[in-house]
């Protein structure tokens, strides 16, 4: 998404003639899906096609086999024009055994493509997915198209030569799998025989397996349908997806996790710093850790803390000494990093801390997605502890949205959160590569001298910032900490009036921020009307969808999607009153909502949706609807 | 500590204008001379020496040092000091804590610190009392301690500061007192050592627990109540009257008679603070059936986190060019041409 012409997706063909497809590979957690999807994935964006992933997968890293929490699942939309979902309704359905079936199959667009493993469909596993009787024989699945293979059986004879032990040979189902999917949608192979090659380079056997596999779940597609045995026919056809419209350039898929490492890498460069981030082992957010870590030759120390609230005090403790401190967790490792972030609004640190968002409360849903930590971003500490708060609507989105986070830290000396989610950080899209050379930089400047006046590291300049001073400077000497500061000295001062003066000028700080971000736009439709609906972060794909389904059926409804979470921009409260109506979809139970209401006296409606599951659509589309009759 | 090049400054040079807020009395005065006093004859520069602290009366010293000082929140220091100490080797990192701080709140980074070996010194000022929240009982206050929090006594067995610290896997573990004159040569002692230094010191708390280290902390019977410890001498005390031995049969410490000064002849230890085994017998001495073990008890360095730290980041990123243009295009990419995408 976001590197196209945008048009209106709906399940293929559309009028235009342009096509888009929703595919979902659904296996044991022990089957590789989520690898079959991102290979599939990459095989699409190399053909050019635009696309979106939405990768589901249990919090269990390897469930009892064959259960119905074991189900892993990977779902792509891809097609000859901008995609900004990863699909309301699946086309096709692949299913590896009855687990998977069972969990997925009612999702599937009725009239869509079946491919089930009948090699798994044995009694113990029809009795793990909790069914009577077989689903494939029993005509229960008679309103999509239904096609039985056994991929298992299939597999074995097409590794056999490589004399793998049974179980190893069956890992090559996926592959085997993708084959056939490669050829449904005439996707290169050479990519995967690549990747192959260089994944199991140590085990050659392994990886001429897997290609083994692969070459025959493609040449098995080919030769059903040449065949005409009955199989095949009027199921299992080939279909050319073309390659989207999109903007010239060079492109490549790129994850949330990804993209959101690299953008702080690139916030460090701009702002001439050394990066320090800390962090603890936490889904979803791990990711970024390990990306950032292999990152040396940047400037990059990582640092794996013993807990949380290590993370973020060495990353405070880093800024303090120079470098540009950033910690990183979801929602229950934020919140025990809370007291820490209220030392660095009070110490006036510059530090960027990221929340990959999870379902919650407390360990809630792992590894599923939601935007429910918002109040906790705005609000979520001891005190009048004000902090910028950015949230990014996408994968690519997130490499500018972490650079924002890196400015606006180190111009204004704050702490600020970075939203992501779950969603959002395994969801793969392509990437429009941006050209380096063309990011703004903030370069940024240390007090390194003894000011005439005398040292006052409480000092502000135009932005209200304090300086930077780093340890190790020859003669500014100076004590910070988290005890209230006297205006200009750092001194400890309980004073009263001291209290209030310094409570206003870090709200006033933070406030000012908005001075540096641009005003509110409106993403589709016009400013002002009937029906307004605003969003922020990953909801912005089916909001924007179904917007735009609206605005080309006539209907007078804008789409308002806000980035800058707090503060927000100066102008939203006017372009929120000039319309009739203002409805907010969120993956929560109407946090935005409140904070639009609290801030504008607006009636802002809630539209919520807290299942782990990504907004549809067609679910937005009933919310308009219902808000303009 | 890592080499620098000495400077030259006086006591006066340490002191900063704030006023000291410590009650009349409390033993922190006696511990912040200490350090401002040893300073100079550490040669050390205030513009690179940082006090980092966390929460507790002891945890306000860093704004009574003309240095760098961050106060941090309850139980961080550990924390933040190892961001300073990575973003900077080049910082002298001193870590000021009690014993609330250091191993309640914040025993998980004590214990941390320790483990990485971080190179800083860490002073815990043990008191055996939670002190600015008025005196409830700590985790290293004795059993049956009434406090507010525990009026009828705690009933939970203390933790033992230096035993933990080795535990932990600290390397160099000393002991003093905030009055002992012996202070600042346990200061230098832990600055001269490369990595986490752990220095446990006894602080009297005037106004919560008075008094409560005086059974060896007086000095009218100091001779027969202090085992001071120095490398290569014989454990000896009162005036060289008795010693510390190892019982051979049971494996465990011994106090003995020495007669005539013949330590020899009555199998008094001669300390060597590399020896880890007897370093945990001294940690574990309990104070009454032995006299209270001061000084080094343990220094054995090892290298440090942040020596390791930087040699893996300058190994990984050596020959690589940090070009920020290719790390964005890495892996499989696509070029869409103008007027059309291109396959």
């Amino acid at each position: 998404m976001a590197t196209a012409l945008k048009q209106e997706e709906s399940n293929s063909p559309n009028p235009d003639g342009t096509e888009n497809v929703v595919v979902r590979f659904a296996g044991d957690s022990g089957d590789g899906m989520q690898l079959t999807g991102g290979q599939f994935t990459l095989s699409t964006a190399l053909a050019g096609s635009d696309l979106a992933t939405f990768p589901d997968f249990p919090a269990e890293i390897r469930a009892p086999q064959g259960t119905l929490f074991g189900v892993s699942a990977f779902q792509i939309n891809f097609g000859s024009r901008a995609i900004e979902t990863a699909g309301d309704q699946p086309d096709v359905l692949i299913a590896m055994n009855p687990a998977a079936l069972k969990t997925n199959v009612e999702a599937l667009r009725p009239g869509g493509l079946i491919i089930a493993d009948s090699g798994e469909f044995g009694k113990r596993n029809l009795d793990k997915a909790k069914y009577e009787n077989n689903p494939l024989e029993d005509g229960s699945l008679a309103k999509w198209k239904l096609l039985k293979l056994d991929i298992s059986a299939l597999t074995l004879e097409a590794v056999k030569p490589f004399g793998l032990g049974n179980k190893e040979a069956l890992r090559c189902k996926n592959m085997w799998t993708l084959g056939l999917a490669l050829w449904m949608f005439e996707r290169d192979r050479q990519p995967i025989v690549d990747w192959l090659k260089s994944k199991f380079a140590k085990l050659p056997d392994v990886a001429e397996a897997n290609i083994a596999a692969l070459n025959a779940g493609h040449a098995y597609g080919e030769t059903a349908e040449l065949s005409g045995d009955g199989l095949g026919s009027g199921h299992l056809t080939s279909r050319t997806v073309g390659a989207a419209p999109s903007a010239p350039g060079l492109y490549r898929t790129v994850t949330g996790a990804e993209a959101l490492s690299l953008g702080l890498v690139a916030g460090a460069q701009l702002a001439d710093l050394p990066m320090f981030f800390g962090g603890y082992p936490i889904t979803p957010a791990s990711a970024i850790l390990h990306h950032l870590s292999r990152l040396k030759e940047f400037g990059v120390t990582t640092f794996q803390a013993e807990d949380e609230i290590a993370a973020i005090a060495a990353a405070i403790g880093a800024s303090y000494a120079g470098k540009l401190g950033i910690t990183s967790s979801s929602g229950p490792g934020i919140a025990l990093k809370g007291e820490a972030m209220g030392l660095a609004i009070m110490t006036e640190l510059p530090l960027v801390i990221v929340n990959s968002q999870r379902g919650g409360p407390s360990t809630g849903l792992p590894t599923k997605t939601e935007q429910s930590d918002l109040y906790q971003a705005v609000y979520g500490r001891n005190g009048d502890a004000p902090m910028p708060v950015i949230a990014a609507r996408s994968p690519s989105d997130a490499f500018e949205c972490a650079i924002e986070a890196v400015r606006i830290a180190v111009q204004y000396m704050t702490p600020v959160m970075l939203l992501t989610d779950g969603y959002i950080a395994n969801a793969a899209e392509p990437w429009k590569i941006p050209d380096v050379s063309g990011l703004e930089s903030f370069p940024t400047s240390f007090l390194e001298t003894m000011p005439e006046d005398g040292l006052k590291p409480y000092a502000r300049d135009e932005k209200l910032a304090r300086p930077w001073i780093k340890p190790g400077t020859p003669e500014l000497m100076h004590r910070i900490g988290g005890i209230e500061k006297g205006i200009d000295t750092g001194h400890i001062d309980y004073g009263a009036a001291n209290h209030q003066k310094m409570t206003e000028i870090r709200r006033d700080k933070v406030l000012g921020v908005a001075d540096s971000i641009p005003d509110q736009d409106v993403a589709m439709g016009k400013a002002g009307g009937k029906l307004a609906v605003v969003g922020w972060g990953s909801t912005f794909g089916p909001i924007h969808q179904a917007v735009r389904r609206a605005v080309a059926a006539g209907k007078d409804v804008s789409h308002i999607h806000i980035r800058n979470i707090w503060p927000m921009p100066k102008n939203l409260g006017d372009l929120l009153k000039s319309y009739d109506r203002v409805i907010v979809p969120e993956m929560n139970m109407g946090q935005l909502k409140t904070v639009l209401r609290d801030q504008y006296l607006v009636n802002a409606r809630p539209v919520n949706k807290v299942s782990g599951q990504p907004f549809t659509i067609a679910e937005i589309e009933t919310a308009i609807e219902e808000n303009l009759s | 500590m890592n080499e620098m090049t000495k400077i030259t400054t006086t006591l006066k040079d340490w002191e900063t204008d704030q006023e000291v807020r410590w009650c009349p009395g409390c033993g922190d005065y006696a511990i912040l001379k200490a350090v401002q006093r040893t300073m100079p004859d550490l040669g050390a520069d205030p513009s690179k020496t940082v006090f980092i602290s966390g929460i507790g009366c002891s945890s306000r010293f860093p704004y009574y040092m003309e240095t760098y000082g961050f106060h941090t929140i309850h139980g961080r220091a550990p924390a933040v000091a190892t961001g300073v100490k990575l973003a900077n080797p080049e910082l002298d990192v001193w870590i000021i804590t009690g014993d609330g701080d250091a191993l309640s709140i914040g025993g998980n980074h004590t214990m941390h610190l320790l483990r990485r070996n971080l190179d800083c010194q860490v002073m815990l000022f043990n008191n055996e009392i939670y002190g600015l929240t008025k005196g409830q009982y700590s985790p290293t206050s004795r059993q049956g301690t009434q406090s507010p929090s525990t009026p009828y006594g705690s009933v939970d067995r203390p933790a033992s500061p230096c035993a933990f610290a080795l535990g932990a896997g600290a390397r160099f573990v000393a002991r003093g007192i905030d009055v002992h004159k012996g202070l600042p040569d346990v200061l230098k002692g832990a600055h001269a050592h490369k990595g986490a230094s752990f220095i446990e010191i006894f602080q009297n708390c005037i106004v919560y627990n008075k008094d409560v280290f005086e059974e060896f902390a007086a000095k009218k019977t100091a001779a027969d109540t202090q085992l001071h410890l120095v490398d290569g001498e014989p454990m000896l005390f009162g005036k060289g009257s008795k010693g510390i031995t190892l019982n051979r049969k049971t494996l465990q410490l011994e106090v003995v008679d020495v007669v005539d000064g013949d330590w020899e002849a009555a199998g008094v230890i001669v300390h060597d603070v590399t020896n880890r085994s007897v370093a945990h017998m001294l940690v574990e001495m309990q104070f009454g059936d032995f006299p209270m073990a001061l000084g080094v008890l343990y220094n054995d360095p090892r290298p440090t986190f942040e020596a390791a730290v930087v040699a893996q980041n300058e190994a990984a990123a050596a020959g690589k060019k940090p070009d920020l243009q290719a790390l964005l295009s890495k892996g499989q990419t696509w070029t869409v041409a103008e007027g059309g995408p291109e396959l």
